[in-house]
């Protein structure tokens, strides 16, 4: 913890996204989703998301998803202002549907990965990630 | 996991497959007020390997003393589960009578008295008489350190941590795995982990920039041992950079890593590992989980959270070891491996109570001549205490109430914080508190006292934040501290709301006036885990007001009010 003036500022603007609930998605998250699935059933298994519990630094988290089997993958931060990270298509040709990249996350908050099938149904797999001050362990 | 009952029922069901656990030596030991070497040692060599685990010694190398938590509160699924109960119900749990040794050593009542009929445990001599006890029945028995074992005392700070290198070599460890260490900084954690003649072991440990493992720190490593082969897994403190400064080691990524763990497991299954042992810094609640998540570990020995428990927790078919802190005590665990398989355990955790057992001469001098240079410095009286100071416990404890006293006097704030941290040794009534015990709880890389001011809006944000570190009921989002102890201000929790909602009523103590959001309140603390944190050295603030006092006398802190336990 550090308390300088401008620091203090900051975290304070953090705080007010410390408080947004996980599982909690957004209206911009909920647009992307029905955009990409057309309002379709999604499948609760089919995608692995793999993301770390509490981010060591929420400016970089890394955060990897794979889906046997998909045509294409969205990531989505819930929480973030803009919700959308990334679209990952993979061609026919592709040997594994799979796909790593580092995000920014304003705060704690549920990262979303949605992937279509070939046979056009859906499956998602989601995961809280906690942006946290930290500081007091040990 | 499993209830004691269910425990005992398993075992005895199951005695052709797995041995009695260590209960039975305690019962007896509780029974009979005298002690002796002989009987904290006593133990029938069972099966075919043998395994020695210390860990969070906190570089005590010397006996002190240690008084365990009186509140130590688990939520969801853990609550009123090992090891959140303490006092009689724990006594109460395994069959331990009050005022025996055995409720000396593991729970906090009457703990001054009892202090003066038992003395002082730990010390790294002591330990080298019990391994070497061990190792005399089991000559291969292979010894496992658990990490933060450099960090914590005044010889560990001057010497960069090198008097605890020299003191553990020569205790012969097998392998390793890390916390605090890391607070060093990277170049020296490198620099000894270089030339480390025993394994230092991590899956979780992975290269920052590129998120892969290390080379320095490998996943596992083979021993062979009653001819079987035994596959030591390491996992280090996951929440390293976010618990403590990340810029000391900016090269280096942590976290729980399951999946990866999983893989490993996997791995040297498949390279014909009879037997799985995870040496482990996750902390207990995180080792249970992580015990029902991955499959193929026989045995977790769990480090981090302090806890020290007289019997195994069984979680499907994984049996987790806690083993106490600050040197004051060492687990025994004998396996009984044939057929690719672990057919059986047996478990003594054994208190090292420093009186009755022998130091080991060579081990002594080694300590001896480790703190040499440093004696003057260690022994100068600096005041004395009417009051027990003591650091665990979930809110807070007589070692911090003092701490947080100092910053409000010496630094002029309003209100003071101090980190939830579970390391550091206790003082009874009528004792001098030296140098030596003003360093061992406070001493750190990063032990500027910083002095800023925050609106009440934000503490109320600080004490939420750290409150879901601790009391989120998800084990894997805990950190393993304690709450961040307060001075000059008063509040209420409920342990079972979610975070943001968890603090209220937040009281300014020397007005009576309720904390304003809006206001600004001038605060004082330390270990900040940012960069470029200014103000003088927590252990110089400490010792300057105790000499003001002279004598230290604390009131009993009811500040905290605790709901939903």
């Amino acid at each position: 913890m550090e308390f300088s003036r401008r620091d203090t500022l900051a975290l304070g603007l953090g705080a007010a996204v410390l408080t947004v609930l996980p599982f909690s998605v957004s209206a911009a998250a909920e647009d992307a989703i029905a955009e990409f699935t057309g309002g379709a059933d999604m499948a609760d298994t089919g995608v692995e998301l793999t993301a770390p519990e509490i981010a060591e630094n929420g400016n970089t988290v890394p955060v990897e998803v794979s889906a046997p089997g998909a045509t294409a993958i969205m990531l989505l931060a819930t929480g973030n202002p803009t919700p959308g990270v990334a679209t990952f298509n993979f061609g026919p040709l592709a040997a594994a549907q799979a796909a790593s990249t580092r995000i920014r996350l304003a705060g704690t908050q549920d990262v979303v990965a949605i992937a279509k099938m070939a046979d056009g149904s859906f499956a998602k797999a989601s995961s809280t990630v906690k942006v946290t001050i930290g500081g007091c362990g040990g | 996991m499993i209830s004691r009952r269910d425990f005992l029922q398993v075992s005895m069901a199951a005695s052709a497959m797995v041995g009695a656990s260590g209960f039975g030596n305690w019962a007896r030991l509780a029974a009979q007020q005298a002690l002796s070497q002989d009987q904290l040692l006593e133990f029938d060599t069972f099966g075919n390997i043998s395994l020695i685990h210390i860990t969070d010694i906190h570089a005590q190398l010397k006996p002190i003393l240690f008084r365990e938590p009186s509140i130590n509160l688990g939520v969801g699924a853990n609550k009123g589960h090992v090891p959140h109960i303490t006092g009689a119900d724990f006594r109460k749990a395994y069959g331990i009578a009050d005022g025996s040794p055995s409720a000396y050593a593991l729970t906090y009542d009457d703990f001054a008295s009892l202090s003066q009929a038992y003395g002082r445990v730990g010390g790294l001599d002591r330990v080298s008489t019990v391994i070497n006890a061990i190792r005399a029945d089991r000559p291969d028995a292979l010894l496992l350190d658990g990490g933060d074992t450099w960090h914590g005392s005044y010889t560990c700070y001057q010497t960069e941590g090198q008097d605890m290198v020299n003191v553990m070599n020569a205790l012969k460890p097998d392998a390793m795995t890390f916390h605090w260490e890391f607070t060093l900084g990277s170049e020296r954690v490198n620099e000894i982990v270089e030339n480390l003649p025993f394994a230092a072991l991590g899956q979780n440990i992975f290269d920052a920039e590129w998120d892969e493992p290390t080379e320095l720190f490998p996943p596992y490593k083979f021993f062979e041992r009653g001819g079987a082969k035994v596959a030591v897994i390491g996992q280090a403190f996951p929440y390293m950079p976010i618990a403590n400064p990340r810029w000391m080691f900016p090269e280096y990524s942590f976290g729980i890593r399951d999946e990866n763990m999983q893989s490993m497991v996997d791995e040297v299954r498949g390279m014909g590992a009879d037997v799985v042992v995870v040496l482990s810094h996750n902390g207990f609640d995180v080792d249970k989980k992580m015990a029902s998540v991955v499959t193929g570990i026989d045995v977790i020995l769990s480090g981090h959270t302090h806890d020290a428990l007289p019997e195994p927790v069984l979680v499907g078919k994984t049996h987790i070891i806690a083993s106490g802190s600050n040197g004051k005590f060492v687990s025994r665990v004998d396996l009984d491996v044939r057929d690719g398989q672990m057919m059986g355990i047996k478990h003594k955790l054994i208190p090292i109570f420093s009186d009755v057992i022998a130091p080991d001469p060579m081990i002594t001098k080694l300590i001896d001549e480790q703190r040499a240079p440093y004696a003057d410095q260690l022994a100068e009286v600096i005041g004395q205490t009417d009051s027990l100071l003591y650091r665990r416990g979930n809110f807070n404890g007589t070692w911090d109430d003092l701490i947080c006293d100092a910053l409000i006097s010496e630094r002029e704030a309003d209100i003071a914080m101090s980190p939830g941290v579970r390391w550091g040794p206790s003082l009874v009534p009528g004792d001098d508190i030296t140098r030596e015990d003003i360093w061992n709880v406070t001493s750190m890389t990063y032990g500027e006292a910083y002095r800023s001011e925050m609106t009440g809006e934000f503490i109320k944000v600080i004490l939420e934040d750290v409150a879901d570190n601790i009391f989120n009921p998800d084990p894997y989002y805990q950190q393993g501290g304690d709450m961040v102890r307060t001075g000059g201000m008063a509040y209420r929790i409920d342990i079972n709301k979610p975070q943001g909602e968890r603090i209220s009523d937040m009281t300014l103590l020397k007005t009576g006036e309720t904390i304003d959001p809006a206001k600004t309140y001038v605060v004082a603390g330390w270990a900040s885990v940012n960069e470029g944190t200014e103000g003088p050295q927590i252990w110089d603030v400490v010792e300057n007001h105790i000499r003001k006092q002279g004598t230290v006398s604390l009131t009993p802190n009811n500040s905290v009010e605790v709901v939903g336990a």
